[in-house]
């Protein structure tokens, strides 16, 4: 009975195959819209967890200011060489210290200019940051001492000023200066943030303090601990030291942030996780829309078809019977619209996800969930229908015409 | 199943006192008032009467497609008034078929599938489905049509199809309404015919609604209904 049932389903689907489509169609674009959502979601997410890992779990990043990202930093005074010594010195378990000054500038080789990001900063900068070379060497102490005209460059950088071109030994012009190209950076791709990480051109601090900005001024330190485990005490310390040597009193709130790896990766993705729930539950109100269509449908249906309900009713199908019939129908035109809703989601967020360059990740959980509810959805928008069919008196009904 | 008609054993249906109204108040209508009628195993009854004298109506309830306002209505002595829905879908399952003016097959549906739709819903397995199904179309003459969708049948031959439906489930009882209204006079000769072949060599009783005094001629008795009563029991001499 129940198989007969689903063929007399199927039958009634096939024979409409237009209006099936189109009524299908509302679960297909709900069920679509949540996988490809939340799978996106996932997939920035993670996206984000590895970026930040990327730089070591063992990182603290200090800005002056309350805030996260680039960007001005409200009147907080910056940070001078005498706190980085005092970290250095006071603070066992800081294993390195990279100060930073960061301006976005146009740099010159040859007849080619590029407009990037110019740090000036430490050696410190380059294991802070999980930086390898390709090419060439870090910074000679006599360099950082002395100031010296030397860079290390990006891999975009390097491809737009340089092409394929081995630029170790080149000079780079930078504002009213010429430096000398003496090493290569590793590639890392895009940031978690989006921007591309290898757009980037590392001098000496002092270099760049003298001859860009001006000021002894100290825009960010990275601070990398020696052990995972004592990252929390390191980064109490560094705010009591930070306070104490900014004159700030109790009863005033830290002028800076100390953020660690840990903590950003939490703020990011708690983000993009609300992001996704939100986009996730306007994806199910069209779910829900679609099962409305559904039942439009079912209820049209079975005013269409009353005089073959009466002649069901009047050859002995039981009530149950004729519910079942049109429930089945309902759940087999949700759930087929589930189906294809699937494969179409999984279709859109892997070419979603090779579009915004995130990882796909294939949530199972996710895939079954939308497609167990869209068969409930056939089962709760298809129920009164059903009813209203199995309760039809027969003899009107066979009347109908 | 016996022919012979057993004068002490009791009758397949027995009507007592049923009166039926529909509406409430001022605006009821009262459509039997006080019907008694029995009707015996292996009967041809033909039922007449002008257009609101109760004969639809009398055939619903006969049907178990209706229940009565009052009276007993007695199933091989079951009271049908006291079973509720399902049961009376199921008594109809089980001992009733029926044949339509409309024919009312399902469109787009080969006569073979038709014809199988009550065995489908007494549970009956594919094999036996299709074997009952062929058996039925042909004791109605349309071995061949099997496939045929009511849409490429005449109307002589989607009634022999509601007919086959009808009978596939050896019911005790064929109630048709009018199955030759919608036909010309030669078809109807032919699907009353039928019936009375159904009914004497199969054994079935039949019940059948009819304006047409020609068709009634068929039945071994007719019953002419007028303003809700039994006007008067017509016994008709043996058919041929």
């Amino acid at each position: 009975m129940l198989w007969s049932t689903l063929l007399l389903a199927m039958r009634e689907i096939r024979r409409n195959v237009l209006r099936s489509f189109l009524t299908m169609l509302g679960i297909v674009i709900g069920v679509a819209a949540v996988i490809t959502m939340v799978t996106l979601g996932k997939g920035a997410t993670q996206a984000i967890a590895d970026q930040v890992s990327s730089l070591g779990s063992n990182l603290l990043i200090v800005r002056p200011g309350q805030r996260l990202g680039p960007g001005a930093t409200s009147g907080a005074p910056p940070f001078k060489m005498a706190d980085v010594q005092a970290i250095a010195e006071q603070i066992p378990q800081v294993r390195a210290i990279a100060p930073t000054v960061t301006r976005g500038m146009t740099v010159v080789a040859g007849a080619r200019n590029w407009s990037t990001s110019v740090n000036g900063s430490n050696n410190a900068w380059f294991s802070t940051g999980s930086w390898q070379l390709a090419l060439g060497r870090e910074f000679s102490e006599a360099e950082e001492r002395g100031g010296q005209a030397v860079c290390v460059i990006g891999e975009t950088v390097r491809r737009e000023l340089f092409g394929a071109q081995d630029p170790v030994g080149q000079p780079l012009r930078v504002k009213n200066f010429s430096c000398e190209i003496i090493g290569l950076l590793v590639s890392k791709g895009q940031s978690a943030f989006g921007s591309d990480q290898d757009d980037v051109v590392v001098m000496p601090l002092k270099t760049a303090q003298r001859r860009i900005t001006g000021k002894q001024d100290i825009t960010a330190l990275r601070i990398s601990v020696n052990d995972e485990a004592a990252i929390d005490q390191a980064k109490r310390q560094v705010t009591l030291l930070l306070r104490e040597r900014r004159n700030i009193t109790d009863s005033e709130d830290d002028n800076f942030s100390v953020l660690d790896t840990r903590q950003i990766t939490e703020t990011l993705s708690s983000t993009t996780k609300v992001m996704t729930t939100l986009l996730g539950a306007v994806a199910a109100v069209s779910l829900l829309v679609g099962g409305i269509g559904i039942m439009n449908i079912m209820l049209v249906s079975v005013t269409e078809r009353t005089r073959e309900i009466g002649i069901r009713l009047a050859i002995g199908a039981l009530e149950r019977e004729v519910l079942l019939q049109f429930l089945i129908e309902a759940v087999v035109l949700s759930s087929l619209g589930g189906l294809i809703g699937v494969l179409l989601a999984t279709a859109a967020s892997i070419s979603l996800a090779a579009l915004m360059q995130l990882p796909y990740l294939f949530d199972p959980a996710i895939n079954l969930l939308s497609f167990l509810f869209s068969a409930a959805i056939g089962v709760i928008f298809g129920f009164f229908p059903a009813r209203r069919a199995a309760q039809l008196d027969p003899i009107n009904a066979l009347r109908h015409e | 199943m016996d022919l012979a008609m057993d004068v002490s054993a009791p009758p397949l249906i027995e009507l007592r006192q049923v009166t039926k109204v529909y509406g409430s108040g001022t605006a009821s209508f009262q459509a039997l008032r006080g019907v008694d009628l029995s009707i015996a195993q292996g009967d041809f009854v033909a039922v007449m009467g002008p257009s609101g004298s109760g004969k639809s109506t009398v055939m619903n309830i006969l049907g178990c497609l209706d229940v009565p306002t009052s009276g007993n209505y007695l199933f091989q002595g079951v009271a049908v008034e006291q079973l509720d829905r399902n049961q009376r879908a199921l008594l109809r399952r089980s001992y009733l078929g029926f044949v339509f003016q409309g024919f009312n097959l399902l469109a787009r549906t080969s006569a073979q599938e038709n014809v199988e739709l009550p065995l489908l819903y007494r549970g009956e397995k594919l094999g036996s489905r299709h074997k009952l199904a062929h058996v039925a179309l042909e004791s109605v003459g349309l071995q061949g049509f099997a496939h045929h969708t009511p849409a490429e049948l005449s109307g002589g031959q989607q009634q022999r199809v509601a007919i086959a439906r009808a009978i596939v489930t050896r019911p005790q009882v064929l109630l048709a309404d009018e199955p030759t209204g919608n036909l010309d006079s030669q078809t109807s000769n032919e699907i009353m015919q039928l019936l009375s072949s159904l009914n004497r060599d199969m054994g079935i009783t039949v019940l059948m609604v009819t304006h047409e005094p020609d068709m009634a001629e068929y039945a071994r008795r007719v019953i002419h209904f007028r303003d809700g009563r039994v006007e008067r029991l017509q016994h008709n001499g043996e058919v041929a």
